[in-house]
């Protein structure tokens, strides 16, 4: 790979033994993955956050990096963590749990980091341009970065997404590439897709299919942003998919060639089927919306479904704290909280321990959820739209 | 045997050698080096002080994390040996510096060998 005088510098250890390590680090990514050279990138997301998925390992190296000064060179979030960070205490998390969490995000704070930590970094002020080159980790926000934004990311680790961020540049390979851009299965969708569940079973069964290629979708008649982000954020979980172009919907879409691509039909029988396969339970204990993160519409729908209305199970919605900021002076989380229901920050529950806090039936509205909650939290799953979910909670 | 360099750094030592992948987290204890994956053929056996030689990683990225965990906790193999090294242990041995060399036919190493690893040269030598 071609080095700069200065990356040559950095490599020989001249500002340090963390630079030296990390940008190690990514010249070895970079020749195992074929990259020819650093390119500099315009932001950054770390994942490998939740002292549930990193464990002491994770927290004592992060303890230690930022004991030892390094300092992120570009603007950079955090994947979600294991927790609300303000609010654990009410919502149940436990108290040893807490306390390794809160050292973790002490650890990235001292590295500079902004520790607003949501899989939606791109409605949390951490927003890329179309093009521009970014180090981003949580599969949900590659996929929607690259997608819909068209930004370019590869699906980073923990640690090289770190290793990005202190140094400023990641290797040049994989979706950073034009070549790798190009779809290589097209979907016919015939189907009418109403709800956030439509589009996450949708991708659920495609993601599926269709394993790491890049899909093209045609007959996605149309679709918001909180729509796409369920599709991908399924498709990244079931299958690997970091980029899809839809038809009319994506911005790299009308460049794409799709002539002569393997063809997949895709009809509301498939959608059905995907509804009956991700049902493994009955009567959810809980129900755990925002997944990935919801967006102020997303929490304006459910606030206007729960205004007046009393829950008898618990609600969460999980989001990011600039979201909940903005739906606390609108109100909405006043409802939300008058009806039994809670916004919860900062976590998710894939990656917060709440097989510990009781509960054994998580109804969501996601196909990414869906796909996690038995293996990670050992969860049935009531996998349905936000009506039918609220009803089941009434 | 020449292959490439990974991670710098030379080590002499016995090599411990597994057929088998190895999943870090979860597969060895970051406090005591010694493997506790049910069922796999190192299980019981300690990392400590060894040339570890096995064909990749597997599992969990937080892999990565155990590998530095290993070396903080002064029980990491001397250096390690894979026949491709991927990101998982990759990222692992270059935040601990430990030596690490891949592209070898490790098939030529047998457990208890006593071996020369040079990892800025991407050399590993059989000694006598």
């Amino acid at each position: 790979m071609y080095l700069t005088r200065e990356e040559e510098s950095i490599l020989n250890g001249e500002k340090g033994e963390v630079y030296e390590k990390v940008f190690r680090l990514l010249v070895r990514l970079g020749d195992i993955y074929g990259a020819d050279k650093m390119i500099q990138v315009g932001s950054v997301q770390v994942a490998g956050v939740s002292y549930k998925s990193i464990g002491d390992p994770g927290r004592d190296f992060l303890e230690d990096f930022a004991e030892k000064g390094a300092k992120v060179k570009v603007l950079t979030f955090l994947n979600p963590a294991g927790m609300d960070m303000e609010n654990w205490k009410e919502l149940g998390f436990p108290e040893d749990f807490a306390e390794n969490q809160i050292r973790i995000m002490n650890a990235f704070k001292k590295m500079g980091i902004v520790v607003t930590a949501t899989c939606t970094p791109y409605l949390a002020g951490n927003l890329p341009r179309f093009g521009e080159h970014i180090a981003w980790s949580e599969s949900s926000a590659v996929s929607f970065s690259n997608s819909v934004i068209g930004a370019r990311t590869n699906r980073e680790g923990g640690p090289s997404a770190l290793a990005a961020a202190l140094c400023g540049v990641t290797p040049n390979y994989g979706l950073h590439l034009d070549e790798n851009r190009k779809p290589n299965i097209l979907i016919n969708v015939d189907a009418e897709l109403k709800s956030n569940s439509d589009f996450g079973a949708l991708g659920y069964h495609v993601g599926k299919l269709v394993k790491n290629k890049i899909p093209y979708f045609k007959g996605i008649k149309n679709a918001n942003t909180d729509n796409l982000k369920a599709l991908g954020a399924a498709m990244a979980a079931s299958g690997a998919v970091a980029l899809y172009h839809a038809e009319n919907l994506t911005p790299e879409a009308k460049i794409m060639e799709i002539k002569g691509l393997e063809n997949i039909d895709v009809t509301s029988k498939e959608i059905k089927e995907t509804y009956e396969k991700l049902n493994t339970g009955k009567d959810a204990d809980i129900v755990i919306l925002g997944c990935p993160h919801a967006s102020l519409r997303e929490i304006a729908t459910v606030a206007e479904k729960l205004r007046g209305k009393k829950l008898s199970k618990p609600l969460w919605i999980c989001t990011s704290k600039a979201m909940k900021e903005t739906s606390t002076i609108m109100g909405y989380t006043d409802i939300i909280e008058k009806a039994g229901g809670k916004i919860v920050c900062d976590t998710c529950m894939v990656v917060s321990p709440i097989e510990k806090m009781g509960y054994k039936t998580t109804g969501v509205n996601s196909g990414k959820a869906a796909n996690y909650l038995p293996g990670f939290c050992k969860q049935n799953v009531v996998f349905n739209n936000i009506d039918e979910l609220i009803k089941g909670v009434m | 045997m020449k292959g490439r360099r990974i991670s710098l750094g030379t080590a002499e030592g016995e090599a411990i050698v597994s057929k088998e992948p190895i999943g870090f987290y979860g597969g060895i204890d970051a406090k005591t080096g010694i493997v506790i994956e049910k069922g796999h053929e190192l299980e019981g056996k300690c990392v400590k002080d060894k040339i570890l030689v096995f064909p990749r990683g597997k599992g969990s990225t937080v892999g990565s994390y155990v590998i530095y965990g290993l070396k903080m906790n002064g029980v990491a193999p001397k250096a390690i040996i894979n026949k491709e090294t991927e990101t998982i242990v990759a990222t692992g041995v270059i935040l601990a510096g430990i030596p690490c060399i891949d592209k070898i036919d490790i098939e030529n190493i047998k457990t208890g060998d006593r071996l020369k690893v040079d990892a800025d040269k991407g050399i590993v030598e059989k000694l006598k």
